[in-house]
């Protein structure tokens, strides 16, 4: 133990007045404080962090980072904020001015305008500029109808992230309720469940997902909802390995003897002392998302043919071998993010692993 | 089995031919039983209002699981256990549930007893909550301190987590909780054998003060001969799940008839070095049987020094061989 933890001990032996001075109680229980403490001791996990974060902002912020509308300009001496009134628009709450409706503000005679730092939107076909390599006026260099890859692969972080977030929120709902049932009541019940998963884990997942989407209209919810219906197995056997272990504890059986009732024994005191864990598999389970997300879109199945995503970018490189720009940075961006993802949950993993606490 | 009689009426919880057989399984997706451990086979026993009961034994012996099948914490497989004339065995969760208050249990392991994700006062007012003890937030809140001043910790600590607090701490948190449905009954379950020895006679004094102070009947499960002579009026010695003496304290500290209790007494060292060193110790030979696989007879007949050939045959009966003194050994 560092010296300062040792400090930070008595500090609190002191505070809590009666000193009745037992061993240490170094057993630190998994409290997210210590979770959190330890997570940032581990650089790697740190930086995926940081990264993950930055790319959640990115894809909340997409509309405002890239966008073929100007944040403000000035027009026949007039003041126009285009980009957020085109917001306003689409929620119907405002309409254009008579001026500059359908207006292309590129080439507007504006007195003086600002434009977001990429000025296109992933869908702005430009058949005048096909395969552009990067430039300093296309960052990433444009696709075969012209469109601009930043703006692409900026646009299509929404949508790999609330796949991989909505997907493994479905797998984590399953996970949850079927691995809590099985590990709480155990016996008939448990064997049922378990049956279950070993049945899921037989199934060829991926081939399973070609089929369905290819048999159904391409749909980004479908998507969704194919892999979380698919991919709760992981989840549900950490939930129910870790309720028959805490099933097992005094604190849970003190609960059982005051009369708690099952439903908030599960709830209250399984549950929470379980989730750290299952947390590990959840920012995998999301990782792995998007990596299937990206996969389904590169073989063009998972999301409608119009719609911008970093593995249907990746798949307009398969045709167009020259065009590396569309093979790299969507490639980088996938392979970042899956990464970041991974580092983080496996740095979150050694932070709940009481075995490697204090270590480092 | 169907020991004292005489002590029936005044009787707080009976128990008669408790039996507690588990399972051991083999096979991965068809599991056959090949066989049981019996952990508590045929005790019988009963627990006086307002007294403690000693239980003693080694590790594994069934300590543990007969104070769990008391509570029905385990199911028992089979027998009767009565608690003030009830019978808790033919009882369904729910219907316990209202009797749960009259009956605690307090934990060995003082770390994992308490709900790492509770603070201290959330913990102690759960069994308040849960039975509805109280009519609003600000009354349970005030129960909770006065519970936390009576096991002598500062009120304050109702806002800390159980890892802020130390072992001796905990386990008064642990007996604040049971005491907050005003039980009657409270199973100690080795509550001091995980802590320091001062801190031990802390913890043990509190609970001597609180039997007093609340008229409480304790089972105390411990291996500590020494703790249960402290606190004991009566104490039952078990071994390989079945309990073979019981006696008031000072008759069965100073006259042992079974020849288990003789040795285990024999084990305890004795605070004067002339007495330890005169004093005759038994030691026995081999090692515990397998609770699986109990000797046929008496359970201690293979490591028995005065066993004889009666002893393979025929179970012994616990028969009460003084007034109040009872014991299973067909040689005492």
């Amino acid at each position: 133990m560092a010296p300062e933890d040792n400090r930070e001990q008595v500090a609190t032996e002191r505070a809590v007045g009666m000193s009745l001075a037992t061993g240490p109680s170094e057993r630190s229980q998994g409290q997210w404080s210590g979770v959190w403490k330890q997570l940032k001791r581990n650089r790697l996990a740190m930086a995926g962090l940081y990264v993950v974060f930055f790319l959640l902002t990115l894809a909340v912020a997409a509309d405002f980072v890239a966008n073929d509308k100007p944040y403000y300009m000035v027009y026949h001496g007039r003041s126009y904020f285009p980009l957020f009134r085109s917001t306003l628009v689409k929620l119907g709450l405002a309409k254009w001015p008579a001026e500059i409706l359908n207006a292309d503000f590129k080439t507007l005679d504006a007195e003086r305008i600002l434009f977001p730092p990429v000025s296109y939107e992933p869908s702005d076909i430009d058949l005048t500029a096909p395969f552009e390599s990067p430039s300093s006026k296309h960052w990433l260099g444009t696709d075969k109808l012209g469109r601009d890859v930043m703006a692409g692969l900026i646009h299509g972080s929404r949508i790999s992230l609330s796949v991989g977030f909505v997907a493994v929120g479905i797998a984590l709902t399953i996970g949850v309720v079927l691995g809590a049932l099985a590990g709480f009541f155990g016996s008939w019940v448990d064997l049922i469940i378990s049956r279950i998963f070993e049945v899921m884990l037989t199934m060829p997942t991926f081939f399973l997902l070609i089929t369905i989407a290819a048999l159904l209209p391409p749909s980004i919810f479908l998507t969704m909802a194919i892999i979380g219906l698919t991919g709760w197995v992981g989840i549900a056997r950490f939930t129910r390995n870790e309720f028959l272990k805490i099933r097992n504890l005094d604190f849970v059986t003190a609960a059982i003897a005051l009369g708690v009732s099952s439903r908030k024994v599960m709830f209250r005191h399984i549950l929470p002392n379980a989730l750290a864990p299952v947390m590990v598999s959840v920012v995998l389970g999301i990782a792995g998302a998007i990596l299937i997300e990206s996969s389904l879109s590169f073989l063009g199945i998972g999301v409608p043919a119009d719609t911008v995503t970093w593995g249907s970018i990746l798949n307009e490189a398969r045709s167009n071998t020259f065009a590396w720009w569309l093979a790299l940075f969507p490639g980088a961006a996938i392979f970042i993010t899956v990464l970041s993802y991974y580092l983080v949950g496996e740095g979150l993993r050694d932070a709940l692993d009481p075995r490697l606490r204090g270590s480092k | 089995m169907n020991a004292e009689f005489k002590i029936q009426n005044s009787a707080i919880v009976e128990v008669r031919g408790l039996k507690k057989y588990f399972p051991v399984l083999s096979g991965v997706i068809a599991q056959r039983v090949v066989g049981w451990v019996k952990a508590v086979d045929d005790v019988g026993f009963a627990i006086r209002r307002g007294e403690t009961l000693g239980l003693v034994g080694e590790s594994g012996c069934g300590k543990t699981t007969t104070g769990r099948c008391l509570l029905q914490l385990d199911r028992p497989t089979e027998g009767s256990v009565l608690f003030e004339g009830q019978e808790l065995t033919a009882m369904s969760d729910e219907e316990l549930r209202p009797l749960r208050r009259q009956m605690q249990i307090v934990f060995q392991d003082p770390y994992s007893s308490l709900n790492p994700r509770m603070t201290i006062g959330q913990i102690i007012a759960e069994p308040i909550r849960v039975h509805a003890l109280a009519r609003n937030g600000a009354k349970c809140r005030d129960r909770v301190a006065e519970l936390l001043h009576v096991v002598g910790l500062n009120p304050l600590m109702a806002d800390r987590y159980p890892h802020e607090l130390s072992g001796g701490q905990r386990q008064r948190v642990g007996i604040a909780r049971s005491l907050a449905l005003e039980p009657k009954f409270i199973v100690c379950d080795e509550p001091v054998s995980a802590l320091d020895v001062s801190i031990q006679a802390q913890i043990i004094n509190l609970l001597e003060e609180l039997q007093e102070k609340f008229s409480l009947t304790y089972l105390f499960i411990a291996h500590d001969l020494s703790v249960v002579r402290h606190i004991s009026d009566r104490i039952a010695v078990m071994y390989l799940g079945k309990v073979i003496e019981i006696a008031d304290r000072r008759e069965l500290y100073e006259n042992p008839l079974h020849p288990y209790t003789k040795a285990l007494l024999s084990a305890v060292p004795v605070p004067d070095p002339l007495v330890e060193a005169g004093r005759e110790r038994i030691v026995l030979g081999g090692e515990v049987p397998s609770a699986l696989n109990p000797p046929v007879g008496c359970v201690f007949h293979p490591r028995c020094p005065i066993a004889i050939d009666e002893c393979r045959k025929a179970v012994p009966e616990l028969r009460e061989i003084k007034p109040n003194h009872w014991a299973a050994c067909i040689r005492a």
